[in-house]
């Protein structure tokens, strides 16, 4: 039994080592807490500290302690119950300028955290929360590109001088008729030179008019779609930040659906409310005539005039007449510019849009032009038992420029920052005016006592599931039986190891595969304790049987493994979230017991017996 | 401790015909079962809405039911769990509800809760809403699908993976236990009546992946023994896999029932039809790893000649771990 190399003892006992390590910090429970963050020009200082333990204070809330850290005040609550008071108490009295947001503090100690050992995070399942699934109707997206398309076609064949010719959609794509074959052809010729996202086809003739069918390439399509879905996923993830919950999950899922969660929080109204704003864009002039610090100071701009402002807080007076709005917008994308190779952004108008542009370049060359983006949150209230409707409605300047040119349809704005800076503006821009309606398809809300419950429950099934494998196999195989433990107790801790450095999610169904893995992992070392009694069985010596008994069973317990992957892989093909996060621990569990029941426990097994040179019978 | 014979010798390909006969009659039963009865698919399939609603005194069930009915939700479903204070609001998915602009879905489903909510609180105010839960229709509908593509992968990849290791007859052995183990096992389900939900779906597809893990350990020992036995009476070896994998094929059972049964009995209702499903697949599983899978292959033909290495296995594997 010597000969077990050397190498692969270092190796298990390694691993067992930073399996330790990295598992152990899923054992310190998050605590409740409340951030604040400041908004604008306000600052997290000790006079915030001063005042926010006082609002804790009047209001007799119990809490473990205040502290400024990283440029953000947090209070740490030993519940969930004053955790919620507090947050409402600290939103009423420090007022608008910051965001109070619930959070779950890490007490992990420091050390564990600088070499990356976190605790595993919690679904929300586990924790409570409000979980929505979004669809996004991209239908309406195409459908404004095509009719994009369509004054495009129709300014082509103004500018190539071909005359009664009739632009139109239908379900089968753009329908131009023509009024000779010879102008058809002329027709096609130049939408594929001018419009390379269109591909013609030759439609049936109508009366006597031959037609051409004009349809988007599919290639444009799937990129139209997946900007819609980015630019849905970034206003999104923006509107959120506002809305004060720390670590929300916003992700895309599938082609046309996104996954919104946010830990902590309980209701939903508001969280909707956000989700279900609109945004648009408006195209404004720089009042030039008029000096901002002063009109600032003073409160007084000519009538035709507003003071906007940025999200910075800078201010700019603008004319209240709109040049183009969002509506009038079909494209935007940031490239670097071809002259100058600076960050750019390229802007297409449809035709109407394109029409005024050109009207108020034409007479405002060298002066300047601002883009101001305006959210609409809805909300809906209920009044003596009827609903009120109203609007909350937030402008903001996200781009001023100088006008260099007479344009009209497409144009640039360049000098911009960086490229980020570039696609920052580019995603805003498209936010105000591609913004597909957006359907909430699934709406979950989990109360954070159920989200305990669950937690308890689950840990208790674990203990209760490992510890009935562990006594039922230490005395059906004696002393294998306990090293089999050993190693089922390893592959326990092995899992969470991984399942913490991935920081992959722990919700209920994960539990679930915990504890199914468990009681398979076992699998492995029956087989090879039945082997090794076999082998006893055939007479052959201890040693002996031993080798026998690891060897014959490693090409079963591979097989058995392998074709148990394959299925757990197909769990995780349909992305579903709680059955992949079932999936993925059942897939490493597999993995890891693979290692610890094998692996592991032959090293264990040549430790025991080893040294005892005249060993007679098996402990098996 | 040893609790089987090492040295049974049971004939079960004596009794493959009636085995087999009674395997094919659970199966058509079953069929029966789950296209007749049907399933009572979760909210997670059927899409619409679930409301979990609190009162601060104990009303009884047909108080609920009567205030929901005169708030016009006739069809809905009520269920109390833990005590007679808290209960279960169940409403189909209405098409409407998932109409197309965002707005309007918005409003349909907050309108759910609230409504829900009026309508008990016009018979008792103490009513408090505590969960909401909603679930498009469509996505019901994708999840379903999605569900059956995953079954039909699993098999197949499994199938294809034994195909390569083994031979032909062996993949159609497993695939054949696999529909068994898993109609069966779904019909069982059918009866207990509960709802078919998404922990549910995920304890389906488990449990072809522990039945194949048995399986293999049996065909994997049928193997060995027709290469290493001289004379290949197939009947003879099939029977002698089955009983010398039989004490590995309950333990290995018995160690995951315990540990699936505790979620069963301690899991919570978020886990125990993962748990009871589990604990009938397993129990399935282990029955056709004895009655069915080994019949089917000798159904099949199977003979030494078969499985004498043209595709010997790649020595890498075999190595040593």
């Amino acid at each position: 039994m010597n000969d077990y190399p050397r190498w692969k003892h270092i190796l298990v006992a390694l691993v067992a080592v930073l399996g330790v390590l990295f598992a152990v910090p899923s054992l310190y429970q998050k605590q409740p807490a409340v951030q604040v963050l400041a908004n604008k020009s306000a600052v997290v200082d000790e006079a915030l500290k001063e005042r926010a333990l006082q609002a804790l204070q009047t209001r007799k809330i119990s809490f473990d302690g205040v502290e400024i850290k990283d440029e953000h005040l947090l209070a740490l609550f030993p519940n969930t119950d004053s955790q919620l008071a507090a947050a409402s108490a600290l939103r009423t009295d420090l007022g608008d300028n910051f965001t109070v947001a619930l959070n779950l503090a890490s007490t992990v100690p420091q050390w564990m955290r600088m070499i990356g050992a976190n605790s595993m995070p919690l679904g929300l399942d586990l924790q409570g929360g409000v979980h929505f699934l979004m669809q996004v109707d991209q239908k309406s997206v195409l459908d404004v590109q095509e009719q994009r398309y369509v004054d495009d076609i129709r300014s082509l064949l103004r500018d190539r001088n071909i005359r009664n010719a009739k632009v139109n959609r239908a379900a089968q794509g753009i329908i131009v008729q023509a009024s000779s074959s010879g102008d058809r052809d002329a027709i096609a010729a130049a939408i594929g030179k001018d419009l390379q996202d269109l591909v013609t086809t030759e439609g049936p003739s109508i009366g006597d008019q031959p037609s051409l069918i004009a349809k988007v390439k599919p290639e444009r399509i799937k990129q139209i779609a997946d900007n819609t879905i980015k630019q849905n996923v970034a206003t999104l993830r923006n509107r959120i930040n506002s809305l004060g919950v720390a670590e929300p999950l916003i992700v895309q899922q599938g082609d046309s659906r996104i996954v919104v969660e946010l830990p902590g929080l309980q209701d939903t109204a508001e969280a909707k409310k956000l989700l279900g704003a609109t945004a648009t864009l408006e195209y404004r002039a720089v009042d030039e005539n008029t000096n901002v610090a002063e009109a600032v100071r003073t409160g007084s701009v000519p009538p035709d005039s507003r003071i906007y402002y940025w999200k910075d807080g800078r201010p700019a007076v603008l004319k209240k007449k709109v040049i183009v709005t969002g509506d009038e917008l079909v494209d935007a994308s940031s490239a670097a510019d071809q002259q100058t190779g600076t960050p750019s952004v390229s802007v297409a108008l449809n035709s109407a849009g394109a029409r005024k542009m050109l009207d108020f370049t034409s007479q405002n060359v060298g002066k300047g032009m601002a883009v101001v983006l305006v959210e609409r949150t809805p909300e809906v209230r209920l009044v003596d038992g009827k609903e009120v409707r109203s609007a909350k409605i937030t402008e903001e300047i996200i781009n001023l420029a100088t006008i260099r040119g007479v344009f009209s349809n497409k144009f640039q704005t360049t000098g911009l920052d960086s490229m980020k800076g570039a696609s920052d503006l580019a995603l805003m821009l498209r936010s105000g005016s591609l913004a597909a309606p957006v359907d909430i398809v699934q709406e979950r809300v989990i109360g954070s006592t159920l989200g305990a419950d669950n937690i308890r429950k689950g840990v208790t099934a674990v203990i209760v599931g490992l510890a009935l494998v562990v006594v039922f196999v230490a005395i059906y195989y004696k002393v294998f039986g306990l090293i089999a433990n050993v190693a089922l107790l390893m592959n326990l801790i092995l899992l969470v190891a991984i399942l913490s450095i991935f920081q992959a999610t722990l919700t209920l169904p994960g539990i679930a595969g915990i504890v199914l893995t468990l009681g398979m992992a076992i699998d492995a070392n029956v087989l090879i304790c039945e082997r090794i009694r076999e082998e006893t069985r055939n007479g052959v010596t201890p040693f002996a049987a031993i080798r026998g008994g690891y060897e014959k069973a490693w090409a079963t317990i591979l097989d058995a493994n392998v074709t148990h992957l394959i299925a757990a892989f197909g769990l995780m093909t349909f992305g579903s979230g709680p059955i992949r996060g079932f999936a993925i621990t059942l897939a490493i569990g597999i993995i890891t017991s693979m290692f610890t029941s094998v692996t592991g426990t032959h090293s264990l097994v040549a430790l025991v017996f080893g040294r005892s040179a005249k060993l007679k019978s098996l402990p098996v | 401790m040893e609790l089987f014979n090492p040295n049974s010798n049971i004939d079960f390909m004596r009794w493959r015909k009636v085995s087999l006969g009674v395997s094919a009659l659970l199966m058509i039963v079953s069929v029966a079962i789950i296209f007749v009865r049907g399933l009572d698919y979760g909210l997670d399939f059927t899409g619409g809405a679930n409301v979990e609603v609190t009162y601060e005194n104990a009303i009884d069930v047909a108080d609920v039911r009567a205030a929901l009915t005169e708030g016009g939700f006739d069809k809905a479903v009520v269920q109390t769990y833990g005590g007679t204070n808290d209960f279960a609001i169940r409403i189909v998915a209405d098409e409407q509800a998932t109409s197309t602009t965002e707005e309007a879905s918005v409003v349909a489903n907050d309108k759910i809760a609230v409504k829900v909510l009026e309508a008990l609180h016009a018979k008792r105010p103490d009513a408090k809403v505590v969960n909401s839960e909603f679930v498009g229709a469509q996505v019901g509908d994708e999840l379903r699908s999605d569900g059956l593509v995953a079954v039909i992968f699993v098999i197949a990849g499994i199938s294809i993976y034994l195909w390569i290791r083994f031979e032909w007859r062996f993949a159609v052995s497993a695939v054949a236990s696999e529909i068994h183990d898993t109609l069966i096992t779904v019909a069982a389900f059918a009866l207990t009546g509960r709802e078919f939900d998404l922990p549910a779906l995920a304890a389906v597809l488990s449990v072809v992946g522990y039945s194949i893990n048995d399986k293999i350990v049996v065909f994997d020992r049928v193997r060995e023994i027709f290469r290493s036995s001289r004379k290949g009476d197939s009947a003879d070896i099939l029977n002698r896999s089955v009983n010398s994998t039989l004490s590995r094929t309950i333990m290995t059972g018995v160690t995951t029932a315990l540990a699936v049964g505790t979620l069963y009995f301690l899991g919570g209702p978020a886990l125990e039809n993962f748990g009871l499903i589990m604990l009938i697949g397993i129990f399935i599983g282990i029955a056709s790893s004895i009655f069915f899978a080994n019949p089917v292959l000798l159904l099949l033909g199977v003979s030494k000649q078969d499985l004498m290495p043209v595709t010997r296995n790649d020595p890498e594997l075999e190595r040593r771990p």
